[in-house]
């Protein structure tokens, strides 16, 4: 049975459709991503999972409870990291760790080694007693995380973990979400990144406009969506549309960005000398592998980050 | 299932504790200095008041007739508006900062706690702080002989019902602002109550309509109550008073746990 299961959930708001008619199911240790540009209704999904969320239509439980007439006892079997960190400033790292505890119901005996063991998994040793205001972007992250785990959710609901930290801290944070899912922790994780996604995730969604508009693990996303190779070119500001036609040819698929052309073939290398020895020398020019980018690019017609 | 215990279940998991422990926590780190003021603030007004203009004043009729010094009649005035003063500050700022800044209750209710236990909860911390100033305040007024009665000692008690009342109603009306300076509005619909509520001159002063007006205020209910208990002398209105702060208790909490509800589990 699938830990979270959920069939043709739909959110309305007023005239507005947030989330269409979806339906996924999260195997328990899986990794599951949903992916999408802001708006496109994946944090409003992740707040129908935990119950703070009405849903419109359609069904949803987690390990067969249904979060919307069983509030507190689906929560008590989840982890919530929210999009913004929303730690108690009014108290210490370790504070908040017990407090939360607390919140479930648990016993100060099961809370106090719990808390120490979360500190420790934060990396915030040095922090314990200081307030969360003197701690930086990364470490509130890891404390919100470690948060989330006081209560050894069976899932933990990540939204967005990474968004405003820095690169190192990004790592940081990456290297602790794999040791749970190492430990059998089941993630969902909502991200606009496509590193993140194909870091963390084992399977995904692709969501656009509330919609599914794909399924399935990074790679066979890419396989199927997408050539295994790109060539970014740039020909300088309002030369990329011009050259369009006489790069055809050459690629199995080409977008168009307002800064640069995309050319998808299986052999970058190849094509981008085939370009050059037909004349077209581009100011710069990358050849990479295909990512999750590209898909969604291919799906949508967007790029996720505008 | 009944229908209430179904909506007890949906709204409470019956930690109210785990709430008040977090409170007793952001106290230990608080800031102390505001929680004395409110301490001060009504024994500043006596004294100038009670002391002041009871010079000129002389005496006054209280409950039942009795005949009571200036500074006696509005002791229990003062009591009953301080307890009102530390709910509403408890129940305005606070909860504003926790629900729109802090994010605290949101916090709350995305762990097993209900919206009933986190309404229950922070009402209990502004109460304790209402006991508090109750209890260091009809310490106060008895070594200054201005109880006449070991009914005084109910104030206590009453206080806290008082703050009940409006701390509850309070965070429900809180619960509706968006804005800091709405509380300042809020500020203005209080400030009259309180200079009007039979607080510093006798209710019979105002002209009929008037009076209706203010009767069908709290505040004058928690002045007459304490007025009352103060000196032991009781009016066939002590149970009309008692029952105003219990229906408006009650109201609030369930008002402001069916608001919780709203905004965040929606």
């Amino acid at each position: 049975m699938p830990v979270i299961d959920a069939h043709d959930v739909v959110k309305t708001y007023g005239e507005v459709t947030a989330v269409d008619h979806v339906s996924f199911a999260v195997r328990s240790g899986e990794s599951f991503g949903l992916l999408g540009p802001n708006g496109a209704g994946k944090s409003t999904t992740m707040r129908m999972i935990g119950g703070s969320t009405v849903r419109s239509g359609g069904s949803l439980t987690v390990a067969g409870l249904d979060p919307q007439t069983q509030g507190p006892q689906v929560r008590a079997m989840l982890g919530v990291v929210p999009q913004q960190d929303n730690l108690d400033t009014e108290l210490t790292v370790r504070e908040n760790l017990m407090v939360y505890g607390r919140y479930f119901g648990l016993p100060m005996s099961y809370v106090r080694p719990k808390t120490d063991e979360l500190i420790a998994f934060a990396q915030l040793q040095d922090k314990a007693n200081a307030k969360v205001d003197e701690l930086s972007g990364g470490m509130k992250r890891r404390l919100t995380i470690a948060r989330g785990l006081i209560n050894e959710p069976k899932v933990l609901l990540l939204d967005e973990p990474t968004t405003g930290l820095d690169p190192q801290a990004r790592h940081i944070l990456w290297d602790r979400l794999f040791r749970l899912k190492e430990q059998g922790v089941t993630l969902v994780v909502t991200t606009h990144f496509m590193d993140e996604a194909e870091q963390l995730c084992d399977r995904l969604i692709v969501i656009d406009h509330g919609k599914i508009v794909a399924e399935g693990s990074p790679a066979d996303l890419i396989q199927q969506y997408s050539s295994r190779e790109v060539v970014e070119l740039r020909f300088g500001s309002g030369r990329n549309a011009g050259v369009v036609d006489q790069l055809q040819p050459y690629a199995q698929r080409i977008e168009i960005l307002p800064d640069r052309v995309l050319l998808y073939a299986d052999d970058g290398e190849e094509l981008l000398d085939q370009v050059r020895r037909a004349g077209l020398i581009p100011v710069t020019s990358l050849v990479r592998r295909s990512s999750l980018e590209d898909v969604f690019l291919r799906l949508t017609g967007r790029s996720l980050i505008e | 299932m009944s229908g209430r215990s179904s909506w007890l279940q949906a709204n409470s998991s019956g930690r109210v504790w785990a709430v008040v422990e977090r409170g007793f926590r952001a106290w230990k780190s608080g800031n102390w200095v505001v929680v004395m003021t409110g301490f001060f603030e009504p024994l500043l007004y006596l004294a100038a008041m009670g002391y002041g203009m009871g010079g000129l004043v002389g005496e006054v009729r209280g409950p039942g007739g009795v005949v009571m010094s200036y500074a006696g009649f509005i002791a229990p005035a003062m009591m009953a508006t301080s307890a009102m003063n530390g709910a509403i500050y408890d129940s305005t700022w606070n909860v504003f900062f926790k629900m729109k800044i802090a994010k605290l209750y949101e916090v709350m209710l995305a762990t097993s706690l209900g919206p009933l236990d986190v309404a229950i909860g922070e009402i209990v911390m502004a109460l304790f702080r209402g006991f508090i100033y109750a209890l260091g305040f009809t310490a106060v007024i008895a070594a200054m002989g201005l109880t006449h009665s070991w009914w005084a000692l109910a104030m206590i008690p009453v206080a806290l019902l008082i703050a009940l009342g409006f701390a509850a109603f309070g965070m429900a009306v809180t619960s509706f602002f968006t804005r800091f300076q709405q509380m300042d509005v809020l500020q203005l619909a209080l400030m009259p109550m309180f200079l009007f509520s039979a607080t510093l001159v006798p209710l019979e002063v105002y002209p009929q309509v008037v009076q209706w007006f203010i009767m069908a205020l709290p505040l004058w209910h928690g002045v007459e109550l304490m007025r009352q208990l103060s000196i032991g002398v009781f009016t066939s209105w002590a149970w009309v008073h008692l029952a105003y702060f219990v229906v408006l208790s009650a109201a609030g909490i369930f008002f402001t746990t069916t608001r919780l509800r709203a905004l965040f589990l929606k």
